[in-house]
């Protein structure tokens, strides 16, 4: 029997808050979506930052707190969350054979020592010994540890004794994609049957705006327009973002209940020459596609509309081709709820994937997608999506990758 | 499969083509050379002024053509020479097809040096004295900087791997630590093992010696201090062992299905047979004293291999030389292996001639491991002039050895715990 791959626990720390009832009626309210926006701490940019949280619910010892940055604390934050729902915290025998597949960048270093060190290198007669003596005095030991991004999944292992197995991707927001796909590779090939996968990102971090920036890809104008910019740049916004990906069979033998199932995840890498995403995606979607109720051609979806969660980040060439692919699938097969979370939680690069597949597990368990984001596009025009019991998740890196899954309600 | 205890092992994974660049030189054949010949590769460093450190040795890889040896440059073209080596042996470079297999990258958490760093900030910043301070909107980025920025992310490094080697798929590029290049193994042998791909080419890299990363590591007291002579710094399993020695390396190994590596007429040089890994859930740094973590991964890939303990010949140890790692790794072989770490397993260490690459470290032990089944050669582990007694185990004290073993297993043992552990067979029976 061909094995199937159930999301059995969630897990999304966001700018809009950590639970499906916080977030949900924010979703509909424009007032709340601007009260995410912090304009004023990395001006002229925008991020969506993570508010207050109670940390000590899911990392209780001040220890385990105090040797990780906040992007380490988002996800290890997000893991607790995923594990409880899924029954898997606190399970030794459970977590003993847990596998853990994250994404993660590296974690925050002392700006204010980089700022000191920066401002006197110029100044310095000899710029190596100052470096040294700076650097040997200065940095705190531990510190190394908040930025390895190993220990992104180590601390889950330590704080939530996960212990099967620990690997961690790097590489912006294909990382993401990648840990969901490697995990549901594996399960249905039968090498493994409990997975952990997420991701966490710190949009609040002066060295990730200041470097992308370089690169000339951090939005500089107001984050509306999601779909329509006439240029690169993003607007960064925080999550931790976590999945409990099972086997049917492990799932139902322990008596889990299910919240979704994975039907498919797949990732790819153009060489982003103009119309290559797109040309890329539509091969996803002709896999993906064959899943969907009503057919793949058909022109009503059993939904009215299929819903697609879009990880659109709203760089200005990339996210217009995004849309274009999506009209035109739109216009072959059946129509589209699209709805690009970007303009609600920002682009969190690692967890953008798995943020939005914990969006699309809410919208299954309300059997309804939430209202436009940015009213103003035509590509999310379309509001209906009645009894949605299937949601397509996208994701286009800003520099590089191509992810798309499809998400499905369990029946019964 | 085996011939032990009769279980059968996962399917055995063909490596056709292996490539390496250490501190001791460019290529498989001069690595080896130099292996077997008990040389080391530590020297001085001279990249940076190490006035007032208290670590002024390293394996840094010096003799590579680079403007200058940034980490992200320099990981890079480690990368990148030890993919072409492997691709070349493996005949892949020849076909006219893409590389039937995804790309596995293991590379180190890339960080611009101190000099870029302030080169950039006094091209970005606002004000000359803020150098955190955002710019203003009209900013618009040139090519340095655009180079700069793609350096400062993770993904880059293998999406430029990836279209040079035309390998399928979304290539990826991952870290656990000290065991990422045997991870990169794992997930591509375990990619070929599940049908996604025929093929799988696993790097590791890195080439992140500079100030702030050995300062890092020494302030975690990680690093051998004993600077004079750079040669003798790393001694795994010996009773002085005073830390590890920081180095840089590259390694590449091409890994395929064995139906394909056949049809296409590629010589088959060793096996992956077995991984093993397990997660420590007790300290950042160190391991639980129980030990469970580096048990569990050993015997894990023994049992994937479908053999029994005893038909490992050859150890290639993590053996980093910090008191901590060989006495856990040598409690471990113990309780694995029971009486047959006594007296038939050799257990050696490349790290007492490399230093520790790192994150390329599995990778380049794995290619070592190969060659060790290939040549029936036992690398030693040199600068064993004060065996400790609490380690009884054979280390291939200070001269290689001639032995033919038909199972060798490679160990690779992470900071934030995470262990992996590979078994190679010469051949697949």
């Amino acid at each position: 029997m061909t094995r199937e791959v159930w999301v059995t626990g969630t897990g999304l720390l966001s700018p809009l808050g950590e639970r499906p009832d916080e977030w949900w009626p924010k979703l509909g309210d424009p007032a709340a979506l601007a009260a995410a926006i912090d304009t004023e701490s990395y001006t002229p940019f925008s991020v969506y930052p993570i508010g207050e949280y109670d940390i000590d619910s899911q990392i209780p010892r001040p220890g385990d707190q105090r040797t990780m940055g906040p992007l380490m604390h988002y996800g290890c934050y997000a893991a607790g969350l995923a594990l409880e729902a899924a029954g898997v915290k606190g399970n030794e025998e459970l977590l003993l054979r847990t596998h853990m597949v994250v994404a993660s960048g590296g974690g925050e270093r002392d700006w204010e020592l980089d700022h000191n060190i920066l401002e006197n290198l110029a100044k310095a007669e000899d710029r190596g010994v100052y470096l040294n003596e700076q650097l040997s005095n200065e940095l705190r030991p531990t510190l190394f540890l908040a930025q390895l991004p190993n220990l992104f999944a180590g601390n889950i292992s330590i704080v939530h004794g996960v212990a099967g197995s620990s690997r961690t991707f790097m590489g912006e927001e294909a990382a993401g994609v990648d840990s969901m796909r490697i995990a549901y590779e594996k399960i249905l090939a039968g090498q493994g049957d409990l997975f952990l996968v997420g991701a966490a990102f710190n949009a609040a971090r002066p060295d990730i705006i200041h470097m992308t920036h370089a690169g000339g890809y951090v939005l500089n104008q107001p984050v509306d327009n999601l779909w329509d910019r006439p240029r690169d740049g993003v607007a960064f916004g925080s999550a931790g973002a976590f999945l409990v990906l099972e086997a049917r069979e492990h799932a139902e033998a322990r008596g889990a209940t299910p919240v979704a199932k994975l039907s498919g995840v797949l990732s790819g890498l153009s060489d982003r020459s103009e119309g290559a995403a797109a040309r890329l995606a539509e091969g996803q979607w002709a896999v993906l596609s064959a899943n969907l109720r009503g057919g793949a051609l058909s022109k009503k979806h059993a939904n009215g509309a299929l819903a697609v969660i879009s990880g659109a980040c709203g760089s200005g060439p990339i996210t217009h081709e995004e849309q274009v692919f999506l009209e035109n699938i739109a216009a072959e097969g059946p129509e589209l709820a699209v709805r690009g979370t970007g303009r609600a939680i920002g682009h969190s690069l690692e967890s953008s994937f798995i943020a939005n597949a914990v969006l699309a597990i809410d919208c299954l368990a309300r059997r309804a997608v939430f209202p436009p984001l940015s009213p103003e596009a035509p590509i999310e025009a379309r509001v209906g999506a009645a009894e949605v019991d299937q949601v397509l998740i996208t994701g286009w890196g800003y520099l590089q990758g191509e992810g798309m899954a499809l998400l499905e309600a369990i029946d019964g | 499969m085996g011939k032990g205890n009769g279980r059968t092992g996962g399917k055995p994974i063909a490596i056709t083509g292996i490539g390496v660049i250490t501190p001791l030189g460019q290529g498989v054949e001069e690595n080896w050379c130099k292996l077997l010949a008990g040389t080391s590769g530590i020297h001085a460093i001279t990249r940076f002024p190490t006035e007032g450190l208290r670590t002024t040795i390293a394996g840094s890889v010096d003799f590579l053509d680079l403007d200058r040896p940034t980490p992200p440059a320099l990981s890079r073209a480690l990368a990148d020479g030890a993919a072409a080596e492997a691709m070349a042996q493996a005949g892949w470079l020849d076909e006219e097809d893409e590389f039937p297999g995804e790309l596995f990258l293991a590379a180190p958490p890339l960080e611009h040096d101190w000099q870029t760093r302030h080169e950039l900030c006094h091209k970005l910043a606002a004000g000359p004295t803020s150098p955190y301070t955002m710019a203003d909107a009209t900013f618009r980025p040139n090519e340095d900087l655009s180079q700069a920025h793609r350096d400062f992310t993770f993904g880059h490094l293998a999406g430029v791997l990836a279209r040079k080697y035309r390998t399928q798929g979304s290539p990826i590029t991952l870290t656990t630590a000290c065991a990422s290049g045997a991870s990169a193994i794992q997930l591509g042998v375990e990619a070929i093992r599940r049908g996604s791909h025929p093929a799988a080419l696993a790097i590791g890299t890195d080439g992140s010696i500079q100030e702030e990363a050995l300062i890092r590591f020494s302030l975690l007291s990680a690093l051998s201090t004993k600077n004079d002579p750079p040669q003798a710094a790393s001694k795994p399993f010996s009773k002085n062992r005073d830390g590890f020695v920081m180095a840089e390396g590259g390694a590449a190994l091409v890994l395929e299905d064995p139906d394909l590596a056949k049809a296409r007429g590629a010589t088959i040089l060793a096996y992956v047979r077995g991984c093993g890994e397990a997660a420590d859930t007790f300290h950042r740094t160190r391991s639980n004293p129980d030990g469970k973590a580096i048990n569990r991964s050993m015997q894990g890939a023994i049992d994937d291999a479908g053999i029994a303990p005893e038909d490992v010949g050859y150890i290639n140890a993590h053996g980093t030389s910090t008191p901590e790692n060989d006495k856990m790794e040598c409690m471990g072989i113990q309780k694995v292996f029971g009486r047959h770490a006594e007296k038939g397993l050799a257990v050696s260490s490349n790290k007492s001639m490399i230093g520790h690459t790192l994150t390329a470290a599995g990778a380049v032990e794995a290619s070592f491991s190969v060659m060790t089944l290939v040549d029936g050669m036992l690398p030693p582990t040199i600068n064993y002039e004060v065996p400790d007694p609490n380690l009884p185990l054979d280390v291939v004290p200070n001269e290689a050895r001639k032995s033919a073993p038909d199972f060798a297993l490679s160990n690779s043992f992470g900071f934030g715990g995470q262990n992996v552990s590979l078994v190679f067979s010469r051949g697949a029976d």
